[in-house]
């Protein structure tokens, strides 16, 4: 019982202590409102890119693309674990709006828009026709007119504070769209007569993934007319990716495995076709694995954080260390008073381990609420910055993120609470430790000298 | 006196530190027979080694050799038993195995926390009160000390009322909320002997209890140490004073490293 009292008593009584309460609340503030940060900016990223890609990719990297797809388009949609499949031709090509003298490369995503959004987010992604995705490539200005989606940043100005401004309806816009259309053997199709294949669309819609790259370089095109302008609508007809989406409860891992083994037989089936060299170039890889290269550089970034804010809690160890050194060599002849009325070197080290546990306890308290007020905040926070000052945590203008995220999650705060608990029991060992390794008569003849 | 009467029996003590390269011999050889009920005082120059004495006596410290039996139960096997204990706590920290063993080893040897706590009392020259509590906090503190917090919820009542009791009978029933640092030296030193009786101690031990005192005050510490002898407790006291040591029934000198007369 007196441990309780006593403990309790260090903690309000020893100015000391309220040092090492102070740092632990620092620590723990700075590291929730990070990992916050951090982690939400990394799960949206990831929820970005899963929504872009879907589940699973059959596709490849070829600009030649692949043939006799429709038999394994019709074999996945047999599948009961698949909920959704996409044909996708993928390209590159030159923009240039009607009646003007410039040009520049994007890419060309061709898409059956209702398929494509059952198989990825790509329906969510829109504006006017987001709930009427079968329209996507029909211009409300007209809708006979040969529709494309454009990425919202080849649409749109981009404002650093506001976002975007939209319109009330797309404004009319013809964009003439040239492609490079290649043979099955990778060669330029109409080398002798015409190189390349021109064809005027007009601005339906915007898409809004979310994600940079996508938004300021990717035109969305009827299916069809972008396999006719890449040359692929041939007698074999070839196509570049399939995306696929499972069924809820589908495990990721298994599912692209299965679809791997099914491409297997599929590709040993159609081994005596005059065009199955295609097919080998063609690779089955889950959506973490397709966009790799920009997830890995996300999660990098997160683990050399993660690093980072491990030394902070190396540096709150120290200090709590130190404060628990000066506090305990204090306190030696009270710990000699103890031991003299028969308290046990185990009841002493409980005594410090209880008043470790406080100051960790309250010190977590402290900053969590105080990070967790923050980041409601934040955002607010932020816009203030920019109006008064200018100043963005991320400029708009150059990263695709809308606010900072602040959602804050209950496993993160539990691990950082335990995790400064812990780290001042570990403060309090070494010179708890030391402290009972006095004979007791030494620690009362200190104060007698 | 009859032998069942002794209390302490300390055979051939002795104790040696080392410092730098020489080793200082304090006891050298200490025998001492302490009777139930008896006032004994230890004086001795200054060095002469009664602290130690007295703390080997109250087990706050080991000899090099020789033995201290308490009502015939030896206190090095009591070390060891302790010792047996603690390690056990930290091998397997808690649950039953581990409270099993200990039970087991407590048994065989006894606990020396467990004898400090309820068997003898300590009264230091500086008093040392702990500053955090107050005063019935630091009496009650060996109460508390043997309990857990459930037993302490228990048994609160019973040890609050006794500590008022002893401190009421120190004429200290009004300071009881006061901190150690409010009270003057000999009012510190009545709330260390309350504190050292809150238990009932068989024996109580006293290292210059008055050594810090003006001498009237430590006149009135003695009558209080004097008064308790008369109802019966057992009392060792350290002094180098010997108008002090008068006082007491009996006197013996350490010199020497060993007790002379
Ligand atoms: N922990 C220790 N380490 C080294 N030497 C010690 C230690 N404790 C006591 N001594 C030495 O042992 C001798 C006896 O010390 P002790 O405190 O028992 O004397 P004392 O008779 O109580 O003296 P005083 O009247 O001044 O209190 C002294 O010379 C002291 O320096
Ligand atoms: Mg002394």
């Amino acid at each position: 019982m007196y441990k309780l009292i006593l403990a309790m008593r260090y903690l309000l009584k020893r100015r000391i202590t309220y040092f090492a309460v102070l740092a632990v609340a620092l620590c723990v503030f700075i590291v929730v409102i990070v990992m916050t940060v951090m982690t939400g900016l990394v799960r949206d990223f990831k929820q970005k890119n899963h929504d872009f890609a879907g589940d699973c990719i059959v596709g490849s990297e070829s600009l030649v693309g692949f043939a006799y797809y429709e038999d394994f388009v019709k074999e996945l949609e047999q599948n009961q674990f698949i909920e959704g499949v996409s044909e996708v031709i993928k390209s590159y090509a030159l923009l240039s709006p009607q009646g003007r003298d410039v040009s520049r490369g994007v890419e060309i995503i061709g898409i059956d828009p209702v398929r494509h959004s059952r198989a990825t987010g790509f329906g969510r992604t829109l504006y006017y026709r987001k709930n009427n995705v079968e329209k996507a490539f029909a211009p409300s200005y007209d809708p006979n007119l040969l529709g494309c989606v454009l990425g919202i940043d080849l649409a749109l100005d981009r404002h650093a504070d506001s976002g975007y401004s939209y319109y009330d309806s797309p404004v009319r816009l013809g964009l003439a769209i040239t492609c490079f259309p290649l043979t099955a053997r990778g060669a330029l199709a109409g080398a002798a007569t015409a190189p390349v294949n021109t064809k005027t669309f007009y601005y339906s819609d915007h898409s809004h993934s979310g994600l940079a790259r996508v938004d300021d370089s990717v035109v969305y095109l009827p299916f069809d007319q972008a396999q006719a302008l890449c040359g692929m609508a041939g007698a074999t007809k070839r196509i570049n990716a399939i995306h696929v989406k499972f069924k809820g409860g589908v495990e990721l891992q298994a599912g692209c495995d299965r679809i791997r083994r099914l491409w297997q037989e599929f590709k040993a089936d159609k081994s005596g076709e005059s065009q199955a060299y295609l097919l080998d170039t063609v690779t089955v890889q889950s959506w973490k694995v397709y966009r790799r290269t920009l997830i890995a550089a996300m999660e990098k970034e997160q683990t050399m954080m993660g690093v980072m804010f491990g030394f902070v809690g190396i540096v709150t160890v120290f200090i709590v260390l130190v404060v628990f050194y000066m506090l305990i060599s204090h306190k030696s002849k009270d710990i000699g008073v103890l031991r003299s009325i028969g308290a046990s070197k185990v009841d002493i080290i409980e005594l410090f381990a209880g008043f470790a546990f406080m100051v960790g306890g309250l010190g977590a308290l402290v900053g969590v609420l105080g990070g967790w007020q923050f980041l409601l905040k934040i955002n607010k926070i932020e816009d203030w910055l920019f109006e008064n000052f200018g100043y963005q945590v991320w400029d708009r203008t150059m990263f695709a993120i809308g606010d900072i995220p602040n959602e804050v999650s209950p496993k993160v705060l539990a691990a950082i609470v335990v995790a400064a608990i812990a780290a001042c029991l570990i403060g309090a060992l070494v010179p708890s430790w030391q402290a009972i390794r006095l004979k007791p008569t030494e620690t009362l003849q200190v104060n007698q000298l | 006196m009859s032998k069942d009467n002794l209390i302490l029996q300390a055979k051939g003590l002795e104790k040696s530190y080392k410092m730098g390269a020489t080793r200082v011999e304090v006891l050298k050889g200490v025998n001492l027979d302490v009777q139930k009920g008896e006032f004994v005082a230890i004086i001795g120059a200054s060095g002469s080694g009664k602290s130690t004495l007295l703390h080997i006596l109250g087990a706050l410290d080991r000899p090099d050799k020789g033995t201290v039996c308490f009502e015939g139960r030896d206190l090095n096997r009591m070390f060891a038993g302790t010792k047996i204990r603690t390690w056990i706590s930290w091998t397997l920290m808690f649950g039953l195995l581990s409270k099993i063993l200990r039970t087991g080893a407590k048994e065989l040897h006894g606990d020396i926390n467990e004898f400090r706590n309820k068997m003898v009392g300590f009264v230091f020259q500086f008093y040392h009160l702990l500053d955090e509590l107050n005063v019935l906090e630091n009496t009650t503190l060996p109460a508390m000390a043997s309990r857990s917090i459930f037993g302490w919820f228990g048994a609160r009542k019973w040890a609050n009322s006794r500590a008022e009791e002893l401190l009421n009978q120190f004429a200290l029933g009004e300071r009881i909320k006061h901190k150690p640092y409010q009270l003057s030296g000999g009012e510190r030193q009545r709330v260390a002997i309350a504190r050292a009786l809150m238990n009932e101690p068989r024996l109580l031990l006293a290292d210059e209890p008055t050594g810090n005192l003006d001498s009237a005050t430590g006149s009135g510490i003695l009558d209080v140490l004097e008064k308790l002898n008369e109802a019966g407790q057992t009392i060792v006291m350290v002094t180098h004073d010997d108008r002090i040591a008068r006082r007491a029934g009996r006197v013996i000198t350490l010199a020497d490293g060993r007790i002379n007369g």
